[in-house]
């Protein structure tokens, strides 16, 4: 029971992941691979604000303070996201992708070298606050967020930051502020990445740059793009899959051990044969048959 | 009264080319005008330059006697200036509604925190967007497509799309880049009636992009003709049908240089 309550927290966890990136990369088209960097700043921020700046209301108000530090990791990873992405988000497609992996990189070796959080020796000793409840938080910020975005994109911005998917130059030319809504689509990703990342450094306690590699990144974009890119119900799909995959593995040791060329198999299958994922799938399958024709 | 454009020795360059030269044009509210002239003659350069998607190197654009030269595309769509696009780029994944909603954006009237917690106003602006969506649909014959995704419709639906988002911008000046492009001669026709119509239902003044010679003798008041980015002839349809510097564009330097 106890592990399936932690499987069950790292998947809430990846569900907002997924979802945080899909707005950047799903709705807004924009391809950024350096997720992990936002995860990672919202972990330690979250982290340094509990154990460092605020022990002793951690101990008195758990819940508070978990909210609290939380949102203040949110709030910084999406700081970070403001900051990376007013220069960067001037550049386009393979550019882009390759400046956010960097962005991520730097994160990590920052990380690695600052002494206050551990640097290379990690940061343990953070205090799993609320305790028994905790997985509940989890879950209450994993729905909160899910029902942010999901109200965010049906609103009129949400329509503004997809028509830049659609066509940036039609876009700009309807009235939609095009670097704005880029800036702010990114900074909303990186905000939920950073709250997804206040909660992990409370699951497990204890933080280590190797936490947050490119390979992170890499996961979460095929969980999207597993999902379908640019689907909500995609995203919470692909983080099911992505994470729940490994763990079936687990029971068998040679499947477990190539577990990574599994994934890298299915980023490949999914990509010629179905590259709207399942959600896509879903709608050739059961959507268009009711007469919208074929698009 | 002030015009509703003027446009003064618009001239733009890409390195040694000077794709649009010393172009002047002047526009009355409520007229209906051409531009025309062969491939490569600069029509869309200059729109592009109107609607802010290239700076012009030199020149001044006013719009209601306010200069808009070098303000971003999104800015002048903000001051009443609306364009379709030669090769159609409409917002393909979305309905043809959530195409015309994107335009009526800057109208929303509730903010982030309402639209999240779901406030009635929320709700209530996004009735009322769509139903000003659907009523610009209505005029232009597609409303029963209001849902269809837009990459389903017909070719010439999609153009139609692509006048009736622009319109949801609420324009005082609507560009149209090629509208009757690909259409046959019965669509090109029933166009010609739209464009018309528009303009009355929506008091609005129009420049027109066209090649279809029977489309902009048939629906346009005044016409400026482009060669090579300069201006070789304005004035009314039948003038222009006549006049031996149009003619040799067209036809080539071999009719121009006998009458010379």
């Amino acid at each position: 029971m106890n592990y399936a309550l932690q499987i069950f927290q790292l998947l809430c966890l990846n569900v907002i992941l997924a979802s945080s990136l899909n707005i950047i990369n799903g709705y807004c088209g924009l391809f950024s691979i350096g997720h992990a960097g936002f995860f990672a700043v919202g972990a330690y921020v979250a982290a340094a604000a509990s154990k460092l700046w605020m022990p002793e209301f951690a101990a008195a108000e758990p819940a508070v303070a978990l909210v609290l530090v939380v949102l203040i990791g949110a709030f910084a990873a999406g700081l970070a996201g403001l900051i990376v992405g007013i220069p960067c988000l001037r550049l386009t497609g393979d550019y882009l992708a390759i400046a956010t992996v960097g962005f991520g990189e730097i994160i990590r070796i920052l990380l690695l070298n600052t002494e206050s959080v551990g640097a290379s020796r990690g940061f343990p000793g953070i205090v799993l606050l609320t305790g028994n409840w905790f997985p509940a938080w989890v879950l209450f910020f994993t729905i909160l967020s899910l029902l942010i975005i999901h109200r965010l994109m049906r609103s009129s911005t949400g329509r503004a930051i997809i028509s830049i998917r659609e066509d940036e130059i039609a876009a700009r030319a309807m009235g939609i502020n095009v670097r704005f809504y880029k800036t702010f689509a990114f900074v909303v990703g990186a905000f939920f990445a950073g709250l997804s990342g206040g909660l992990f450094a409370h699951y497990s306690q204890f933080l280590h740059p190797s936490n947050f590699t490119f390979m992170i990144s890499v996961m979460v974009l095929l969980m999207i793009v597993i999902g379908g890119l640019g689907s909500q119900m995609g995203a919470v799909l692909g983080a099911v899959i992505v994470t729940l995959l490994p763990e079936v593995l687990r029971f068998n040791e040679t499947l477990s051990s190539i577990r990574m060329l599994i994934f890298g198999l299915i980023m490949i299958l999914v990509v010629l044969w179905q590259p709207q994922g399942l959600m896509g799938l879903y709608r050739k399958m059961f959507i268009s048959k009711k007469g919208q024709g074929a698009s | 009264m002030k015009p509703l454009l003027e446009i003064e020795e618009l001239t733009i360059r890409f390195g040694g080319l000077v794709a649009v030269n010393k172009v002047s044009i002047t526009i009355q509210e409520g007229e209906l005008v051409g531009l025309i002239g062969p491939n490569g003659a600069g029509k869309t350069t200059c729109f592009n330059m109107l609607t802010g998607v290239y700076e012009p190197t030199e020149g001044k654009i006013c719009l209601l006697g306010t200069n808009i030269h070098g303000l971003a595309p999104h800015d002048i769509c903000k001051k009443g200036v609306a364009r379709t696009f030669q090769n159609i780029r409409l917002f393909k994944s979305m309905t043809v509604v959530e195409n015309l909603l994107v335009s009526l954006h800057r109208e929303r009237g509730y903010s982030l925190v309402e639209s999240i917690l779901g406030i009635a106003r929320f709700g209530r602006r996004e009735r009322e967007m769509r139903e000003k969506a659907m009523e610009i649909l209505k005029v232009l014959g597609l409303d029963a497509r209001a849902d269809a995704i837009a990459s389903s419709l017909p070719y010439g639906e999609q153009r139609k799309v692509e006048i009736a988002r622009a319109l949801a911008c609420s324009p005082k000046l609507l560009l149209l880049d090629e509208p009757a492009a690909g259409m046959n001669p019965s669509e090109t026709a029933q166009l010609a009636t739209y464009i018309q119509k528009i303009r009355k239902d929506f008091n609005i003044t129009v420049l027109l992009i066209e090649h279809d010679m029977s489309l902009v003798m048939k629906i346009c008041e005044r016409i400026y003709v482009l060669d090579y980015g300069q201006l070789i002839a304005q004035g009314k349809p039948e003038e222009i049908k006549r006049d031996p510097r149009v003619i040799e564009a067209y036809l080539g330097g071999s009719v121009g240089g006998n009458h010379a």
